[in-house]
């Protein structure tokens, strides 16, 4: 009886020990030696020099920067917008599924397919969005070149693609709330916002917090948008390199795959950190509560 | 009765376990084994008794394309043959490079792109069979040859296409800016210096068709002058000169000219945006190397008929090309060897030029080059092959070196395009340049 849970979980263990755990600790092997994609045999020992080179490269700094800013302004509107779309949703409507469908088609996009019509929308000469922005006065930008712009660009990719995903999470949380709550409130006289603020909030903050934390696995690991939205500099000047792009650029394109490797275990010991700091806002949460 | 229940119970749970785990394990099996799926039917003799090969290619080569696989395979009913095609290079590469090196998975032919010969003969010579004492190396240009060839003389591939230079340009537009629009008259204008072609640039700008500017990029100007330069980034023992090399300044110096001016388009080659500004006439003029023939025909389509044409390029100078090599790590080695050798024979050549327009790399083919009637006329009935023909000929050999590819990489879509679309000045352009490459070669 007791064996078989493990059993159970077994084939997990094995796949992820197989194809997860030995390549991570490879990975680490790897960002300890000088190796080079061409030569992959030839590997000399280093120590921590892969890690002192990216403490002192501007490119590395640079990446770390790009995917934190990049990661909230796609994050935050994301989630707001999320919110507000599923509260909508939340009230009786008309085809109420056939909503609910279209709000998950973009996520059922691939990252390739959105990103190329983007780079379209985006283009400097004759994109629709320097169109638009014509008519309201306002100078063709160079999306892909500026500093912001680029930043912008790649984020509203990642809006589009995952603000339905999460709207239908909360509009399932939502559902959840029981609806006396509601009522014993609107006899107390308050009005929709009142509700929303007092007791839909409230209510969804483990849900909140959840998709607060796959959001930033997600922007942490940012990769396909800025890729082929710029290249795997991620613009003349890294304006949109995040570190995973610039994990890209050095073990594939470059050919470093020590360095590349260095990377890898830096993005994942900057995740370690973000979980821990999320685990103890989590839990001054629940303390005042 | 209530312990033998759980017992065959836990029996059952084990063997689900254990199916399931042997199915996944399986499942990647035949994944990593997805690249050569004939081995199996060869081996097994399920196909007839045929020798399957395989060849990997990245892009378009053009041998499918120009029946050369059927022709083969009916010259030798005993074989057949299937492409794997990858068709980015930046994906092709490194996926064949680590395969190499693990000894598995790899075709019985590989393609090896002219920016990753160098790393492949000086890191993978090993790995590849030595096709020099195969073949009548005559057959080639000796610059082509010595690009695949290591130190010690061993070739690890033969040469198939190579991207001789010209000048691709519109003549209505040319004539309502008032310049001359004769190909042999403007060849004379810009012979020697691509400094000259700028200045032609300059003139055409003083009296642009509205909308329209000179090239497409400063970037395919600073590729195309390097392209005929005898010193790249490395020097011919391999070391890194790119910081001092006389090809690289003078390159740089003309893309800066370029950059700086109002005349190009600044568009990013092969991307929408160009192929659109191709179709909609938006520049006068686009280095062309041999491949580009083919490209301006499709995007430039209908509307550009008759009103392109092909002016010899200020210096030879050699663009793209590729080679295809032999693994030791293939099965049928001895087959690959005999269809490596017929693919890139002079008339096979010449067929692949027939109908995809990649230029030879063997020089006894240039007599009899036919592009084909449409691609003539398109061209205003330009003697391509000759123009061609000419530049391949006196291309001077070029040493490349292990990271040709994300030094230009780093030259182009980080130096150059600073100063040409975000207004840096050439010399921030190039101290950006500076600190990507030095990051590139790890200093």
């Amino acid at each position: 009886m007791k064996a078989s849970p493990y059993a159970f979980i077994t084939p997990f263990f094995l796949v992820f020990g197989a194809f997860g755990l030995v390549p991570l600790l490879y990975t680490g092997w790897y960002s300890l030696h000088s190796v080079q994609l061409s030569s992959l045999d030839k590997q000399t020992w280093v120590g921590l020099e892969n890690y002192k080179n990216l403490w002192s490269s501007d490119f590395f700094w640079n990446a770390l920067k790009n995917t934190f800013t990049i990661g909230l302004i796609s994050t935050v509107p994301q989630l707001l917008l999320a919110l507000g779309i599923a509260h909508l949703l939340n009230y009786k409507l008309r085809g109420s599924t056939l909503w609910r469908v279209v709000m998950l088609t973009p996520y059922a996009t691939s990252v390739a397919a959105a990103t190329l019509v983007f780079t379209l929308l985006y283009s400097w000469d004759g994109g629709m969005i320097n169109w638009l922005l014509h008519f309201v006065g306002v100078d063709p930008i160079n999306w892909r070149e500026s500093d912001w712009g680029g930043q912008f660009a790649v984020s509203s990719i990642v809006i589009w693609r995952w603000t339905g995903y999460n709207a239908l999470i909360y509009l399932a949380a939502m559902q959840a709330i029981p609806a006396d709550l509601y009522e014993s409130t609107a006899l107390d006289g308050a009005n929709r916002w009142q509700q929303f603020r007092h007791v839909t909030i409230p209510m969804l903050r483990p849900t909140i917090l959840f998709t607060v934390v796959v959001s930033t696995i997600g922007a942490t690991q940012l990769f396909g948008e800025p890729l082929l939205f710029g290249g795997s500099k991620g613009g003349s000047e890294h304006q949109y390199q995040t570190l995973g792009l610039y994990m890209y650029d050095q073990g594939w394109i470059i050919g470093n795959l020590g360095k590349a490797s260095a990377i890898a275990w830096s993005m994942f010991l900057i995740l370690l950190i973000v979980a821990a700091v999320n685990m103890l806002v989590n839990r001054r949460l629940r303390k005042s509560q | 009765m209530r312990t033998s229940t759980r017992g065959s119970r836990r029996m059952m749970t084990l063997a689900v376990v254990a199916t399931l785990t042997t199915g996944l394990l399986a499942g990647c099996a035949d994944d990593s084994g997805d690249s050569t799926p004939n081995n199996g039917g060869g081996n097994g003799g399920g196909g007839g008794g045929k020798t399957a090969l395989t060849i990997g290619t990245f892009g378009v080569f053009g041998y499918k394309q120009a029946g050369l696989y059927d022709e083969y395979m009916k010259l030798h009913p005993d074989v057949s043959i299937t492409e794997n095609v990858t068709t980015k290079t930046d994906v092709y590469w490194p996926k064949t490079i680590t395969r190499l090196q693990a000894g598995s998975g790899v075709d019985d032919i590989q393609a090896i792109e002219i920016g990753n010969v160098a790393e492949a003969v000086q890191t993978q010579a090993d790995k590849f069979v030595d096709l020099g004492k195969e073949v009548d190396k005559s057959q080639w240009l000796d610059w082509k040859n010595a690009q695949a060839t290591t130190k010690d003389g061993k070739q690890i591939g033969l040469g198939t296409d190579i991207g001789p230079m010209a000048i691709c340009y519109r003549k209505d537009l040319f004539k309502e800016a008032g310049l001359e629009t004769d190909r042999t008259k403007l060849a004379a204008e810009w012979k020697g210096d691509w400094s000259k072609f700028v200045d032609v640039g300059k003139n055409y700008m003083k009296k642009a068709p509205s909308g329209t500017k000179f090239v497409d990029s400063a970037s395919s100007v600073y590729n195309a002058a390097l392209g005929g330069a005898s010193e790249r980034y490395y020097d011919k023992d391999g070391n890194p000169i790119w910081d001092k090399s006389k090809g690289v300044k003078a390159a740089w110096n003309s893309a800066m000219e370029v950059a700086t001016s109002d005349m190009s388009a600044k568009l990013k080659q092969f991307e929408k945006p160009w192929d659109q500004a191709l179709a909609n006439a938006k520049f006068a003029t686009v280095a062309c190397p041999a491949w580009m023939i083919g490209y301006i025909q499709e995007k430039s389509g209908e509307a550009g008929k008759g009103n392109w044409d092909v002016a010899a390029a200020p210096t030879a100078a050699n663009w793209g090309g590729a080679f295809i090599g032999v693994p030791t790590a293939g099965k049928h080695q001895k087959e690959a060897i005999a269809l490596a050798k017929w693919l890139t024979a002079p008339e096979q050549q010449a067929k692949v030029f027939a109908k995809q327009a990649s230029f030879p790399s063997a020089p006894a083919a240039y007599a009899t080059l036919k592009p084909q009637a449409a691609t003539v006329e398109y061209f205003s009935n330009a003697p391509i092959a000759e123009i061609y023909a000419a530049s391949a000929k006196t291309i001077p050999v070029q040493y490349f070196g292990v990271k040709d590819q994300p030094i230009g990489t780093a030259i182009a879509d980080v130096g150059i395009l600073q100063v040409e679309q975000k207004g840096k000045t050439p010399e921030q352009g190039w101290d950006a340049a500076k600190n990507e490459i030095k990051d590139v070669l790890g200093q």
